[in-house]
């Protein structure tokens, strides 16, 4: 794009003179998706009406997406309830594309999860391909090698069409992109609920691993420094979504017909991350961001406003795929792989030759300045002036109005109370049928299509409770992490929905000998505009919030996807929690399920008949009501600390953390896990805790664990258990190829394993 | 004892293999794939991946790179009789090996047309070659297999020669995972210096971190092997 403009093309073009001169031209503001306030404040912000340039920028920078301007004043919560004490190990907060935490010995993990609901919903493989794209390049802009990923997804009713139609194609984006790039996928969730038709939920977390002095942050300082794009060229793809394409005005003369979703090419973003490493190796970077959502209007925007806050860019230089794309176009265009990067001028022959070795087209866009302003020349004329931080970081921000769902309470009212039990000669016939229930069955069906084993680092991976892998390949440091929710007990409650995620997720990671560390969320709603849903939000928020301080581990970063509905129906509020924990040695980790016979068998953990949201309640008589299961964030700190000291000590062989499904679906997968079964005697428990078999089956009260105790560590465990006031009892020992459930039934192993295994095949391979 | 990996724009598996020939005791040479210098190793392995993005098909691009030229030189024609460079081609370094024509056959989309991570059982069914003189006849082991196009197909004759010559390497044990033709998981050339397989040894070089069957090592004695090929050689 060296050739200068046409005398015609000059004439056309929307320049900062001619928005001066011409303050009464139209603009598309409400077409872009601005409401007329905005508009005016872009203008009162501008003192003229801005060009089109600038209002394209202003317009994907100010969008929900990008502001947060909805949701801002209540994601303020996690800043402001995080103490001094919880950020002991936090080196970079929310805020920056991703938290980085201290695990120790030098080393440092970044990690962070992200949604890409509305793309996959469309195009299922790329938009899911795409998603996994973007939370890598911000790993990557930390300064971090990438090493694992994981995905929570959620889907409509199982046997609904459009649950076949978008299943196949996300899990294979998620492969076909993931695997492509060579990070192990070691976890993640998978759930079934008719609310997610028509808006499956596609959630991506990424972690990656880097030395403290490595960390690399978002901004441009140092006037003269250099502005480099490099990665793949600039296309027409991933253009502001609908409302921009409802605008001819900005594609005269060129292709009209945009696609919202951006193609990704996993191949590029490789090479991209490897020469992202070398890059940093060498020491040529000031500062780097990547490009994603608002695409170069983000990234310079946000670049300038970090930093010394101006800067020059000649947007002429960019390399486009497509030579007929005009200035906005380039500005707004999401296309993926690409990186912008800070250097200074005498680093950037090393740069240039780092770029060169990997085949990544590099280009200087301009400059940093100390002027105060971002402006951006086409062809030499002056296309954007503002002031940067007007456009990334002082968006609108709303408090939107939020009241509690009248239909609330009739929901809470309809507790499960008055569900017909299960007879006790039916006892046995329901753990079958749960064990194959579409939320219990096994995942193989999907998780066999992700690799688990590249980088040589997994030492745990699905259907274990938390994916671990290797940080040090001398010392064994290592990370655990999970990712949960329960979207069924948000709807009842999402304030103690969001803190069951939370406890669910830290259970998960200190179960499997992780000490949590931190977490990181993906706040998955309806329409802000809906006070209901608004409440949702606000409420999961503030519980998430307490629950963390409670806990003590800080959010250290995440995501906020808002309008998850289908015409005024929002899904339930699903607040995807992710939390990250340290092991000082990974092979100390706890698998979930035992290898051999002989080990003793512990309950930890009191039962309630609790049953409101429970996968009995839901899958056996599609009843959703009551309160969810109380929220004991005491008790699961308690049993965290006994577990990872467990494993540590070397007292355990396996433990499962208690969730959907209850003890039944514990006992049931760690059986399985390595085919060695098990027989137990629920009496002690049912006694102390005074419920009956039925509820210590299958109801889903938190804080709860089933562990595997070598014989010989028995006392040294129960003592633990005690010491900590986590309350302990004993249920059996592994052995035999049955589940034996002493005085109820007897089940093969086999059975059970047709029940598990069938269920997602059937249902996918039609 | 030095073992070249070569890394292509793409590859995913190389630190593994440098990793795997160290934990077996050699001395891991990264290798690169615009270099023609092979750096005076002993052994080259191609390392699994998507080379090049697999654009066209999988391996047809690396097969042009300019370490290729050299190593195609080194591991000689196939059917020769006396001893090149030997060569083990992983996965997608399997598939470069076709693509060279080091190696007859090709590899073609899963049947099931989805990709494919599993711990996969196999049989040894040639211990003569460089990379699996260190296996007994027949034993049993389970190494990781991650593939989307992993399924070995060749015309009836030259799958009756390589049968017939003995150049069946490792075959699939109760589930063939993408369609392989004879359950073939990996051959070699005539000499045996030379070997393609589909599956990842290098994955499972290493206590904790591979399958759980044999504490998931069972993949070491191809690394392992060809030190004490090259040693005795």
């Amino acid at each position: 794009m060296t050739n200068s403009l046409t005398e015609e093309q000059r004439k056309a073009l929307d320049t900062v003179d001619k928005a001066a001169a011409t303050p009464d031209v139209e603009q598309p503001w409400a077409a872009l998706g601005m409401k007329e306030d905005e508009y005016e404040a872009v203008r009162k912000i501008l003192e003229r009406r801005p060009t089109g340039s600038e209002l394209a920028m202003y317009s994907v920078m100010w969008s929900e997406h990008c502001s947060y301007k909805s949701s801002k004043v209540h994601l303020r919560q996690f800043g402001e309830k995080t103490t001094d004490e919880m950020k002991e190990h936090l080196l970079v907060g929310i805020g920056e594309n991703a938290g980085v935490v201290d695990i120790g010995q030098g080393w440092a993990v970044t990690f962070k999860v992200e949604s890409h609901n509305h793309p996959s919903y469309v195009e299922p493989y790329q938009g899911a391909a795409t998603g996994v794209g973007g939370i890598v390049r911000d790993i990557i802009s930390m300064g971090a090698r990438p090493v694992a990923v994981m995905d929570p997804l959620r889907f409509g009713a199982i046997d609904h069409p459009d649950t076949l139609r978008v299943l196949p194609g996300i899990v294979g984006g998620i492969g076909g992109y993931g695997n492509c790039l060579g990070l192990p996928n070691i976890g993640g969730e998978v759930s079934f609920d008719p609310c997610y038709q028509g808006n499956p939920l596609v959630n991506a977390l990424a972690v990656g691993t880097l030395r403290h002095e490595d960390i690399h942050l978002a901004n441009a300082r140092g006037n003269g420094n250099l502005v480099v794009l490099f990665g793949a060229r600039t296309g027409g793809d991933g253009i502001g979504g609908a409302s921009i394409l409802a605008s001819d005005t900005f594609t005269e003369g060129g292709p009209t017909k945009r696609p919202a979703v951006q193609v990704g090419d996993p191949f590029a973003e490789k090479v991209l991350i490897e020469c992202c490493l070398d890059l940093f190796k060498a020491d040529v970077v000031q500062g780097i961001q990547d490009l994603g959502a608002a695409g170069l209007s983000c990234a310079f925007s946000e670049l300038a406003s970090n930093g010394d806050g101006g800067m020059l860019v000649h947007l002429d230089r960019a390399p486009l795929r497509d030579s007929t794309l005009a200035p906005e176009e380039i500005l707004m265009s999401e296309s993926q792989e690409r990186m912008m990067a800070v250097v200074t001028p005498e680093d950037l022959p090393g740069f240039l030759e780092i770029t060169t070795r990997w085949d990544v087209e590099a280009t200087v866009m301009g400059e940093v300045t100390d002027t105060g302003r971002l402006v951006v020349l086409w062809h030499g004329e002056t296309i954007v002036d503002v002031p940067p931080r007007s456009v990334a970081h002082d968006g609108p921000v709303y408090d939107r109005p939020y009241a509690r769902p009248d239909w609330l309470d009739a929901r809470q009212a309809d507790t499960p109370d008055k569900l017909p039990r299960p007879s006790e000669d039916e006892l046995g016939a329901l753990v079958v049928r749960m064990a194959g229930t579409p939320n219990l069955a096994s995942r193989s069906w999907i998780t066999d299509q992700y690799d688990r084993y590249v980088q040589g680092n997994t030492t745990q991976a699905m259907p274990d409770d938390a994916g671990v892998i290797r940080v040090d390949e001398e010392s064994g440091l290592g990370v655990a992490i999970a990712t949960d929710c329960n979207q069924r007990f948000a709807a009842l409650d999402p304030y103690t929905g969001a803190q069951l995620a939370l406890a669910e997720a830290y259970r998960n990671v200190g179960v499997a000998g992780g000490k949590p560390l931190a977490v990181t969320d993906c706040l998955n709603f309806g329409s802000p505009e809906d006070p209901a849903v608004m409440w949702q939000f606000a409420e999961a928020v503030r519980g998430l919030a307490d629950g963390c301080q409670t806990l003590g581990i800080p959010v250290t970063g995440g995501n906020v996807s808002l309008y998850n509905q289908t015409g005024s129906t929002a899904i339930h509020p699903t607040p995807v929690v992710g939390v990250l924990g340290v092991l000082e040695d990974v092979a100390r980790r706890t698998p979930s399920g035992w290898k051999s016979a002989g080990a003793q068998l512990f309950l930890l953990g009191t039962t309630r008949a609790e049953f409101a949201g429970s996968e009995w309640a839901w899958s056996q008589h599609q009843h959703l009501g009551g309160l969810p299961p109380q929220v004991d964030l005491e008790a699961e700190r308690a049993l965290a600390a006994v577990m990872v000291a467990a494993a540590n000590d070397g007292l355990v062989v396996a433990a499962h953390d208690l969730s959907d499904g209850g003890l039944a679906q514990v006992l049931v997968e760690s059986s399985l896990r390595y085919g060695v079964g098990a027989t137990v005697s629920l009496e002690a428990a049912c006694e102390r805790d005074g419920v009956d078999a039925f509820t210590l089956l299958f109801a889903e009260s938190t804080a709860r664990a089933v562990v595997a105790v070598k014989p010989e560590a028995m006392q040294l465990f129960t003592q633990a258990c005690l010491a900590n006031e986590v309350p302990v009892v004993a249920l059996g020992s592994t052995g035999g190829e049955s589940l034996t459930v002493t005085g109820h039934f007897s089940l093969e192993l086999d059975e059970l394993r047709t029940a598990h295994e069938s269920t997602l095949p059937q249902a996918l391979n039609a | 004892m030095r073992i070249g990996v070569v890394t292509f724009p793409g590859s995913l598996d190389d630190r593994d293999a440098l990793r795997a020939v160290k934990i077996a005791g050699g001395t891991p040479v990264p290798l690169w794939h615009g270099d023609e210098d092979i750096k005076g190793v002993d052994a080259v392995v191609l390392p699994g991946g998507f080379s090049y993005g697999d654009y066209l098909r999988c391996g047809a691009i690396a097969r042009f790179a300019p370490v290729m030229n050299e190593i195609i030189r080194l591991a000689g024609p196939p059917t020769q009789v006396s001893s090149g460079l030997p060569v083990l081609g992983i996965c997608n370094g399997f598939q470069v090996l076709t693509e060279s024509h080091l190696l007859p056959g090709a590899l073609v989309r899963n049947e099931k047309q989805q990709f494919i991570c599993r711990d996969q059982k196999l049989r040894i069914e040639r211990t003569g070659t460089t990379w699996t003189n260190g296996y007994e006849q027949g034993q049993e082991i389970v190494v990781p297999l991650k593939n989307g196009e992993g399924g070995f197909v060749a015309d009836d004759a030259t799958l009756d020669m390589l049968e017939g010559e003995g150049r069946v390497v490792a075959r699939y044990l109760e589930v063939n995972p993408n369609g392989s033709y004879r359950d073939i998981a990996g051959v070699s050339n005539a000499s045996g210096t030379v070997v393609g397989l589909m599956p990842h040894p290098e994955h499972a070089t290493e206590a904790g971190y591979g399958p759980e069957v044999n504490n998931g090592t069972d993949g070491l004695a191809f690394f392992t092997s060809a030190l004490q090929g090259v040693l005795s050689a």
